[in-house]
């Protein structure tokens, strides 16, 4: 293709650069807004106008990880100079560690609950790509009964909006005993994305020529040898693409999160706002929390980058 | 050692009979050409002995062993296929080696394997590279590279040339019969191009519509065809077909066409009684070849005009108008002055064939 510099051209290039300079920048603003609360002191956090140039902490993290109390009076200056660096930020707010009876610091539920929802997200993220994955193949290159009708019964699963059916399944887990249990949200959530996984695994596998497998199938190798040496290294784009989809989704579900688990499997989502009033509404440590939740997915897409950009393989068959 | 045999195979697609009781046997150290067009049922049959594709009823027979119902892994054969089907995610190293490893040869065995093969395609060089870092005809190399060195019992190609240039196919085809010369594996081969199969094969198979139309060399094929489906598949450019009528005279037998009347020798007339044709349902073949032209009136030519001549560099095809009818003419470059010349032509009956025309059938008259 040939490029022609015009004047013309060159206006319209620099209007597109422009443009796509503001959609950014309005895409940021929250991400900003959220990043910088998460460093402020507590006082500037709600100030009118916001405060733009602050000298960051690290205190609301700290606050973030353990539990707090009010200093009822002064602190010894003696206790203030032996404790370490992060709790003096704690008690320069007027705030004190709570300890529990051996004198040990009580750390917050966050770290749990963070972990709940790595446990829970990967899991389900990992089932659903899987299964997704299997039955995509089966589709795309069996001639299966019904196809059809099975793929918009498939497909069918995610028109009604999940809310509708939560109160159901509530009522479903609880007889069951699936309430507040990891399995329990694994399942709902592999539920909620193999449908997706189905059909965006079915497109990018449709794409692979059978004659890959066929020719490893006259070569010595069963289809599921096949299948695990041509077609999978061959869909890795669509198995990125597919996981980071899934992985988002899960990761950020709250609504059913907060209504099936209260404590030990608790993903963050719900736990985070969950801090809104205990004390006192400290935007701060909510605005830590969502920081640090925003980093795995953030993380697990910069990893799949080059497969999400890639687009399919260019390969060696003519078409 | 290896025979195919294919007994009665059928197959349908749905309400197309795509495969009709197709008997074949393919000898040991054979290069056999399916030859048809496009929907004849010649791919079919290949991915059918291949495994790649189940039968309806037959059999299939690797070496004397029924293998209709073996796995496509088992069979032994080797496949390739007209897209090349190289795995873009491994080297040409190891997409030749893939099928090595399946059967779980030693390391150094398959170095060594991989590495006679690729000498002997002259693809060493570029056995680092990935596939679609490849021209055609490389591809197309490591795809042929990748079926020899298993040493299969045969292999199976599905028109591996099909998508080259025109120039680039010249000389695969010619790697490719070397190729069979050295390792004299037998071999099926697909193909809608007749000068691909004229060049390569041993034997050509014509198929048409799920049906063997012929079965024979080469030579056979272009030369005695069964009937006019072949008559007219094999050969470039096509051969004439027109009705005739016959007439018997004190000299001779006239074969009229496009009412210009064509002295044939008195043999003829028996001939075409003992095969039992028909007046008037009756078709005459000849090739360009066996249309002699002549500038001057000669005993038995028959005047006639020149239209559309094709220069095609060694030889001219000229169109020539019998009545209403055309003949095409093979003749030396620029014999023929231009469109519009007058000249004079017979048939050689020694390259005419008859045919029936309500059973499509040869008479199978050679005179």
């Amino acid at each position: 293709m040939a490029v022609v510099s015009t004047r013309a051209g060159r206006l319209g290039n620099r209007l597109a650069i422009t443009a796509v300079i503001l959609v950014t920048l309005v895409f940021l603003s929250p991400i900003y807004w959220i990043t910088s609360t998460a460093f402020k002191p507590l006082v500037l956090a709600t100030s009118v106008p916001p405060t733009v140039v602050f000298e960051p902490s690290i205190t609301p993290f700290v606050k973030l990880f353990t539990k707090r109390a009010q200093l009822t009076a002064p602190v010894d200056p003696a206790v203030y100079e032996a404790a370490p660096w992060w709790e003096k930020l704690i008690l320069d707010g007027g705030e004190r560690l709570s300890r529990d009876g051996k004198g040990e610091i009580v750390y917050s539920a966050y770290p749990d609950r963070f972990i709940n929802s790595l446990i829970i997200a990967v899991t389900s993220t990992v089932l659903a790509v899987s299964l997704g994955t299997i039955t995509a193949y089966g589709f795309s290159r069996f001639r299966v009964k019904g196809e059809a009708d099975l793929l918009f019964f498939i497909l069918s699963t995610r028109m009604l909006p999940p809310i509708v059916v939560a109160i159901p399944m509530f009522l479903m887990y609880r007889a069951v005993g699936l309430n507040d249990t990891h399995f329990g949200l694994i399942i709902l959530y592999t539920a909620f994305n193999v449908s997706f996984a189905v059909w965006l695994m079915k497109g990018f596998i449709d794409e692979i020529p059978k004659e890959y497998e066929e020719a490893a199938l006259v070569d010595g190798y069963t289809r599921m040898q096949a299948f695990f040496k041509i077609v999978l290294p061959e869909a890795a784009t669509g198995i990125a693409a597919t996981a980071v989809f899934c992985f988002i989704t899960a990761w950020n579900e709250y609504a059913f999160a907060l209504i099936l688990t209260n404590r030990r499997a608790q993903t963050a989502p719900p736990f985070i706002p969950s801090q809104v009033g205990t004390g006192l509404q400290d935007w701060t440590v909510i605005a830590a929390g969502t920081v640090l939740f925003l980093l795995p997915v953030a993380i697990f897409t910069f990893l799949l980058r080059n497969h999400l950009l890639r687009g399919m393989s260019f390969g060696a068959i003519r078409k | 050692m290896t025979e195919i045999q294919l007994r009665k195979i059928d197959k349908h697609f749905g309400p197309v009979h795509v495969i009709r009781e197709v008997d074949l046997t393919v000898k040991d150290q054979e290069f056999v050409v399916l030859l048809g067009p496009s929907g004849c049922g010649k791919t079919t049959t290949l991915r059918a002995i291949a495994g790649l594709e189940g039968i309806d009823s037959g059999d299939i027979l690797i070496d004397g062993k029924a293998v209709q119902d073996v796995h496509a892994s088992e069979r032994d054969v080797a496949f390739v296929f007209q897209n090349y089907a190289l795995y873009p995610h491994l080297t040409v190293y190891e997409n030749m080696a893939f099928p090595l490893r399946a059967v779980r040869q030693s390391r150094a065995e398959v170095d060594r394997m991989v590495q006679s093969v690729a000498a002997s395609l002259g693809i060493t060089g570029l056995l680092n590279r990935r596939p679609s870092a490849l021209s055609g005809g490389d591809m197309q190399r490591v795809a042929i590279g990748r079926s020899l060195v298993r040493r299969p019992k045969a292999i199976l190609l599905d028109e591996p040339i099909g998508s080259l240039d025109a120039k680039l196919r010249e000389s695969m085809r010619v790697e490719l019969k070397r190729l069979h010369v050295e390792n004299g594996s037998t071999s099926i081969y697909v193909t809608h191009d007749q000068v691909e199969a004229m060049s390569l094969a041993d034997r050509i198979v014509v198929m048409h519509e799920g049906l063997l139309q012929q079965v024979g060399t080469p030579d056979e094929v272009y030369r005695y065809p069964v009937n006019m489906f072949v008559a007219q598949f094999v050969g470039s450019p096509v051969m004439n077909l027109a009705d005739v009528e016959i007439a018997e005279g004190a000299t001779g037998v006239g074969v009229s066409l496009g009412g210009r009347s064509f002295a044939f020798p008195p043999a003829l007339s028996g001939k075409l009684r003992d095969a039992g044709a028909h007046q008037g349902k009756l078709k005459l073949g000849v090739r360009p070849e066996g249309v002699l032209v002549a500038h001057a009136p000669q005993d038995g030519y028959v005047e006639v005009t020149a239209g559309i001549i094709e220069p095609l560099g060694s030889h001219d095809i000229v169109d020539l108008k019998v009545g209403d009818g055309v003949l095409r003419a093979r003749t030396k470059s620029g014999f023929v002055p231009g469109p519009g010349a007058t000249v004079w032509t017979r048939i050689d009956p020694g390259q005419a064939h008859f045919f029936d025309t309500t059973t499509g059938s040869s008479l199978g008259i050679r005179l």
